[in-house]
């Protein structure tokens, strides 16, 4: 187990300066100038700014000094925000997505397992069709829309009851998460519920449950233990790459709600070719799925003990 | 027999069990939920101010909450250069000279001020910064220092090119004590300038020309004005606190010299989002005091009856075209065929529609003053007539010049933007209607755009200026040769020699004719075509008074806003 966990970490050691390196020049080949601005500057100016962010060493030398300093811990200072390190603006922001995201996760896989078990137990029955119309809805609707939408039905309902039931968008209490985390989970809740109940449908037509059954074993026990925790296993393989997913994706409901989240970062940097910021939210995310994957795996061999982690 | 019923029964109540089973799962995910949530909340109550959960207007605490459609990218008044930046800076912090809530020009900083064409001299007043300590004449001279700096790379150091050796010293020609402005002593300041400047007085209204005192800034190592305790305060609020990318809580400065004039005690920032829809929907809420409209969210204002207000935000928007000599758009008949094949009239009133925008005329735009009155009032526009035919007849005479047999597409670069779209659209199908050239549309996002731009990738580009300062010079001097933001590298002796007239001469008519000469150059030149001058319509909170919207400087101001709830 130990010897595996360590062979992985070199692994995603490897991932991320794969990602940091094709990011690092795929960013440099893409048009556009992060030092480009609506007052045109003077030779002498653009040569400082081009030395204080060391664009003008060739692209090599620079991809060097990057990283040297990205084994340090060390992204640099942002273009846009010149006084700000892109390390603070990563400190700073990405616990509010991950709040968010944790929150959207919890959301999809606590709905997405129950609603799952629900429609496998009653299989072609009213709730089974119910709810399986709602998923294809929940997958094939993007997410600005059901963002827009809830933000939309807070102001009417608020404005019906004449007072703030739940804020419409800002920041600061677990009362503006709560829209949009389950905005933000619903994709994946209706995706995990499609994969719980067929993996549930699968398990309960399995001879170990047939076998469980004709020893009389307990109902709840057969539900639980040999149906419920069987039936979980490929959700849990799918909520590691959800976990990422959904932290760095939540740009969308960022903007929508106002919430000062990594995301929005990670996109205003793209559009303004903020160098420095693509950079470190590239390979912060990238670090962040390949440590979510490397997690899942290992939690995978502790709840399957078919799963040997050699 | 009995057992097949039994079967069935033990069927049932299997599913029956573990539908309970289910239900008690869910019961406790629930719970498990609500826990979580209990949990979250005890840590963000210990982390972040609940400053989202105020409304609009709280007359108890006189306070107003607003928004900002971005985060601050820079508070330090030496690299400023955007407009939500300067909108802050304004509210905390203050120059020599102010604009006041009819745009006149009225003492900050400054008592009194003297300048005449080779000097500038302001006796400062008993002002004090957020800490206690006087503010002095060194504050400014080593903000301006500072500025111009060259290792600093201040993107508006030109700005303070009137001074005397600025802009030698910003090339890193001359030391920075070779800079022409002194302290006489705390309390005066002596700038002598390179040149006259009929303006200069409005420059020192401007942010780059803000104090900065020295001692604090080398504290910060670096970080001055990334932070609120990072920033030092002379202006009517101070910031309390600042976190980023969600909200700034702006308190009324006691230091402050003219305090009795600051009517609310706190301004809450609570909201940094562009979402259209979002800001509409903070407004419905009654969370935020002032919305902005757009195209998107214009519909739902007007259903919903508000009053709209707008404002002329100074931006002139029109079609530059590429003049280097590679170039078909150097050919002046080409750009002349175009300039009379359009109506802006069209565009604005049929196209956009969107209220406030007003139909481009001149380079000019309506606010910028004249001589006694408005320029545009004693030097109307070119008198613009969309007439296609005479438009083809230069067409036909720009196909011979060039020696083309039928014309190649010409290339439209433009930004992304719902207004842009449907700008370079109708320009596309306007142009091909009549005068049957087809227009390549290049859409590129913000920083693409500029690039391409400098580098001149394109035939003509929809453009904009707004604004530096409160003279018609601001619009006048872009299209001279040696202006760096003359992206189409446009170059007429003439049009050089009037700027060099707007720029050196004390005259207000002389300056004026100058200007004037220039619009008709531009017309008869066709230099660019003028599309519009944009107009911000918004809507604001009825109990709200006193909110200032201008084009030049902060475009919000809630210095003299105040609460009233009779509103």
């Amino acid at each position: 187990m130990g010897r595996y966990a360590l062979k992985r970490l070199v692994q995603g050691a490897i991932t991320v300066w794969f990602i940091a390196t094709a990011t690092f020049f795929a960013m440099h080949m893409v048009p556009g100038d992060p030092l480009a601005s609506d007052k045109a500057v003077s030779e002498k100016i653009r040569a400082n700014l081009e030395a204080k962010y060391g664009l003008d060493k060739p692209l090599l030398t620079q991809y060097g000094i990057y990283m040297g300093n990205l084994a340090r811990g060390d992204f640099g200072i942002s273009f846009t925000q010149e006084n700000r390190r892109v390390n603070d603006i990563i400190r700073e922001h990405f616990p509010v997505s991950a709040t968010l995201g944790i929150l959207a996760v919890v959301f999809a896989a606590l709905g997405g397992i129950l609603w799952g078990a629900l429609t496998a137990l009653n299989r072609n029955r009213m709730p089974d069709i119910v709810i399986m119309l709602l998923v294809i809805l929940g997958i094939s609707v993007p997410s600005f829309v059901f963002a827009a939408l809830g933000q939309l039905t807070l102001v009417n309902i608020n404005n019906l009851l004449g007072f703030s039931l739940l804020p419409v968008a800002g920041w600061g209490t677990v009362a503006h998460m709560l829209i949009p985390s389950l905005v933000l989970g619903l994709g994946t809740m209706a995706y995990l519920t499609r994969l719980m109940r067929s993996s549930m449908l699968e398990i309960m037509n399995s001879d170990f449950v047939r076998t469980a059954r004709s020893k009389g074993v307990p109902a709840p026990r057969i539900f639980t233990h040999h149906q419920l925790r069987n039936a979980i296993l490929p959700v849990i393989t799918v909520l590691g790459p959800s976990i990422a997913v959904i932290t760095t994706g939540g740009f969308v409901v960022e903007i929508v709600f106002a919430i000062p989240g990594l995301g929005r970062y990670f996109v205003q940097a793209v559009q303004q070719s903020d160098y420095t910021v693509i950079m470190g939210t590239t390979v912060f995310y990238g670090a962040f799925l390949v440590l979510m994957v490397i997690i899942v795996d290992l939690v995978y061999g502790l709840i399957d003990p078919r799963v040997r982690l050699e | 027999m009995g057992m097949s019923t039994t079967q069935v029964a033990t069927e049932e109540s299997f599913s029956r069990s573990a539908g309970k089973q289910l239900a008690v799962y869910a019961l406790a995910a629930v719970a498990l939920l609500a826990l979580l949530m209990w949990l979250l909340n005890l840590l963000a109550s210990l982390t972040a101010s609940a400053a989202g959960s105020s409304t609009a207007v709280d007359a108890a605490n006189n306070t107003i909450t607003i928004r900002l459609s971005e985060e601050p990218p820079q508070l330090d008044t030496t690299l400023l250069t955007d407009s939500v930046s300067g909108v802050v800076i304004a509210h905390v912090m203050e120059g020599l000279l102010r604009y006041d809530q009819h745009q006149r020009l009225v003492p900050g900083m400054a008592e009194r001020w003297e300048i005449n064409a080779e000097q500038a001299v302001f006796n400062l007043r008993d002002a004090l910064w957020s800490d206690g300590e006087p503010v002095t004449a060194h504050d400014f001279v080593f903000a301006w220092r500072t500025a111009l700096d060259p290792v600093n790379a201040s993107e508006y150091a030109f700005i303070l090119y009137p001074i005397r050796n600025a802009e030698a010293i910003n090339r890193g020609e001359l030391p920075l004590d070779a800079l022409g402005a002194r302290a006489e002593g705390d309390r005066t300041l002596v700038v002598d300038l390179e040149r006259p400047v009929a303006f200069f007085d409005k420059l020192t209204a401007f942010s780059t020309y803000y104090p900065v005192r020295q001692d604090f800034y080398e504290a910060t190592g670096g970080r001055y004005g990334a932070d609120a305790d990072q920033l030092l305060y002379n202006g009517p609020f101070t910031m309390e606190s600042w976190v980023h990318g969600q909200s700034l809580d702006l308190r009324k400065n006691p230091r402050y010299w003219d305090r009795e004039r600051i009517r609310l005690d706190r301004i809450n920032v609570a909201y940094i989002v562009s979402d259209a829809n979002a800001v509409l929907n903070l407004f419905k809420d009654g969370k935020i005091s002032l919305a902005s409209l757009t195209a998107e969210n214009l519909a739902e204002a007007m259903e919903q009856r508000w009053h709209i207000n707008r404002f002329m935000d100074g931006s002139v928007f029109f079609i530059e075209f590429n003049h280097r000599p590679d170039r078909l758009t150097r050919n002046r008949n080409l750009r002349k065929a175009m300039l009379l094949a359009q109506d802006p009239n069209e565009l604005v009133y049929k196209v956009i529609k969107i209220p406030g925008y007003l139909p481009g005329e001149s380079l000019f735009p309506v606010f910028l003053d004249g001589v006694r009155g408005k320029f545009r009032e004693e030097y109307p526009a070119p008198e613009h007539r969309m007439d296609i035919a005479r438009a083809r007849q230069h067409l036909e005479k720009a196909r011979v010049e060039l020696g083309l047999d039928e014309f190649p597409p010409l290339v439209m670069l433009t930004g992304d933007n719902p207004v842009s779209n449907i700008q370079s659209e109708y320009f596309q199908a306007v142009f091909k209607k009549n005068l049957g050239l087809e227009i390549r549309i290049d859409r590129q996002i913000f920083k693409q755009r500029l690039d391409k731009m400098t580098k001149g990738q394109f035939d003509m580009v929809l453009a904009g200026w707004g604004p530096d300062y409160n003279d018609a010079l601001t619009y006048g001097d872009l299209f001279a040769s040696w202006n760096l933001n003359n992206r189409g590298r446009y170059a007429n002796p003439e049009y050089d020699r009037l700027v060099g007239v707007a720029q050196g001469s004390l005259d207000a008519k002389v300056r004026m004719d100058a200007f004037d000469a220039m619009q008709r150059i531009i017309y008869e030149d066709a230099v660019l075509i003028v599309n519009y001058e944009r107009g911000q319509a918004y809507v604001t909170d009825p109990r709200v008074k006193g909110i200032v919207r201008r084009a030049v400087g902060a475009e919000q101001d809630y210095t003299y806003a105040y609460i009233d709830m009779d509103g």
